[in-house]
């Protein structure tokens, strides 16, 4: 239960001569929901691409159980076992919701699995209509379902609460545990909303321009250390 | 029942042949445009292979298989599909491919390959144009009233098509593959990361575009005789279909299809056929200046 299920290693990765992340190494165990924090523009978002694929990694390595993944591209990534949801949530806006969550099924699936629908009602409800008219919280569930539907043993979330009221915020946290508790999921999740981030992580993790400069497990978070690390 | 209106249908009628065709070939042409930004200049000889298929077999079936003569045309339309697809993936595989995010590239690379394959056909058949011999069936005409002619090809070119068009929005709005395209159409990089094999799906469509071009070319031979450049005659006209239409836009792709197609078989008969054709596109550039997205362009929320 305990194994490192994603392992990163002395990752490197930049947009052409400009080093955005340095030899950052991180890994995270099953049933784990590991937080990674930042301000804007220290490397969480090309770090989460750089995980999927989206951006090509200059050097190191990036493992699921064992297996490397870096050099392969997105979506064979996808089927073994990442599953990503981008900043800014990217669903296909003329699709509807049930077509979106299509997108992320494997080639033997034809239906939308049911308890999908379950951990996010509205979007049964929902299914018909196109993703484009969703709001900002609704099309955050929907990319999350996208996600799931490619069965993932790692989820990658970025930023999920950008853009979305604060009382949705509560619900997303719940239904994040809730996903994880029942499916068995890894996830990571960045996030510069504190509160968030101490509502759904065991661990927390800090970047500052590229690297890793704090790790904690949540029982033994210094608040202020954490506080000052965060603000500019 | 006045002459000028049976004649005025009839110009109409034969407006709509020429609707069909370019329907065909620019509902391949926008779909492999809308998917993956290239722009195929060798679509017409896609036209071309499926054409000549359709001679051949039609030769083939007069002196192998007679019995098989009044019906060879049904089995050289699945033909011209699958062999101008396969061929489409082929050209898809060597070089579109490669060639993916640089489209001038793209434009350079398919013009030659235009000019190759028309060579190629030269060289296969002659320079001469040939006719494959229409099955009885397509012979005759239907007429409603005493003078007006309704030529039975021209109504099997039309239900050929308006079948296809279906077969095309039902695939799109209702198969796996078709959610993959739109997915793909809308947004590459999160469809690959959302689990999408684009490579693949860039692929199929390439090759169900050119596939349909394939069945333009057999329905192609009902109306007119085939040469080496029959297909690059339709070429410019297509491409007008598809901008004139909005690129992302099939129901645009349809309705352009028509009014250049009508204005252009309508107008011929009161002028020679080049001043309608500056008259249509003069109508084009138009409308284009007005709305330079096209007719029908998405309106999305980003």
């Amino acid at each position: 239960m305990n194994e490192e299920l994603l392992t990163v290693e002395a990752l490197r990765v930049c947009y052409g001569e400009s080093e955005v992340i340095g030899r950052l190494s991180l890994s995270a165990r099953q049933n784990e929901i590991v937080a990674l924090m930042g301000l804007n523009g220290m490397g969480k978002t090309s770090l989460m691409k750089a995980l999927i694929g989206l951006l090509p990694a200059r050097a190191g390595s990036i493992r699921l159980s064992g297996r490397e993944l870096g050099g392969s591209p997105p979506h064979e990534r996808v089927r073994h076992g990442l599953g990503y949801v981008p900043q800014g949530r990217m669903v296909f806006p003329t699709l509807s919701v049930e077509e979106n969550i299509k997108t992320g099924l494997g080639d033997k699936e034809r239906r939308v699995p049911e308890h999908l629908y379950r951990f996010f009602p509205v979007l049964k409800e929902m299914r018909r209509r196109r993703a484009g008219n969703l709001s900002g919280g609704q099309q955050q569930q929907l990319a999350i379902a996208r996600a799931l539907a490619s069965r993932p043993r790692v989820l990658l979330l970025d930023e999920p609460t950008e853009g979305i009221q604060p009382s949705i915020i509560k619900d997303l946290a719940v239904q994040l545990k809730q996903i994880r508790d029942q499916e068995g999921l890894t996830i990571l999740v960045s996030e510069q909303v504190l509160s968030f981030a101490l509502r759904v992580a065991d661990r927390v993790l800090v970047m500052a321009r590229g690297a890793l400069v704090h790790e904690s497990p949540r029982e033994s978070l210094d608040e202020a250390k954490l506080g000052a690390l965060l603000s500019i | 029942m006045t002459i000028s209106f049976s004649i005025w249908m009839m110009q109409a009628f034969n407006g709509l042949s020429t609707f069909c065709v370019l329907l065909l070939m620019a509902l391949g042409l926008a779909i492999i445009f809308g998917q993956m930004g290239v722009i195929n200049m060798a679509h017409g000889e896609f036209l071309t292979i499926g054409a000549y298929t359709t001679y051949l077999l039609s030769q083939a079936s007069e002196r192998f298989f007679p019995w098989m003569a009044s019906w060879y045309f049904l089995l050289a339309i699945l033909v011209a599909f699958v062999l101008a697809g396969g061929v489409g993936l082929l050209v898809e595989h060597l070089l579109v491919r490669h060639l993916y995010r640089r489209p001038l590239d793209t434009l350079l690379a398919t013009w030659g390959l235009s000019l190759i394959m028309q060579q190629a056909f030269r060289s296969a058949f002659g320079a001469r144009e040939v006719s494959a011999t229409l099955p009885n069936w397509l012979m005759g005409s239907v007429k409603p009233t005493p003078s007006i002619d309704i030529p039975i090809n021209g109504l099997f070119v039309m239900a050929l098509t308006l079948l296809l068009t279906c077969a095309v929005f039902f695939g799109l709005l209702y198969t796996r593959l078709g959610v993959r395209v739109r997915a793909t159409m809308q947004n590459r990089l999160m469809a690959s990361a959302a689990g999408i094999n684009t490579g693949r799906v860039d692929k199929l469509t390439f090759a169900v575009g050119c596939g349909l071009a394939g069945v333009a070319g057999a329905a192609f031979t009902t109306i007119g005789s085939t040469g080496p450049t029959s297909g690059s005659l339709y070429i410019v006209d297509t491409f007008l279909v598809v901008v004139f239409g909005g690129a992302e836009s099939l129901i645009g792709t349809i309705a352009s299809a028509f009014g250049i197609a009508q204005t252009q078989a309508t107008t011929e008969f009161f002028m020679t056929g080049s001043m309608a054709k500056v008259l249509t596109l003069s109508l084009v550039i138009l409308i284009l200046m007005v709305r330079p997205q096209g007719l029908f362009a998405l309106k999305v929320r980003r």
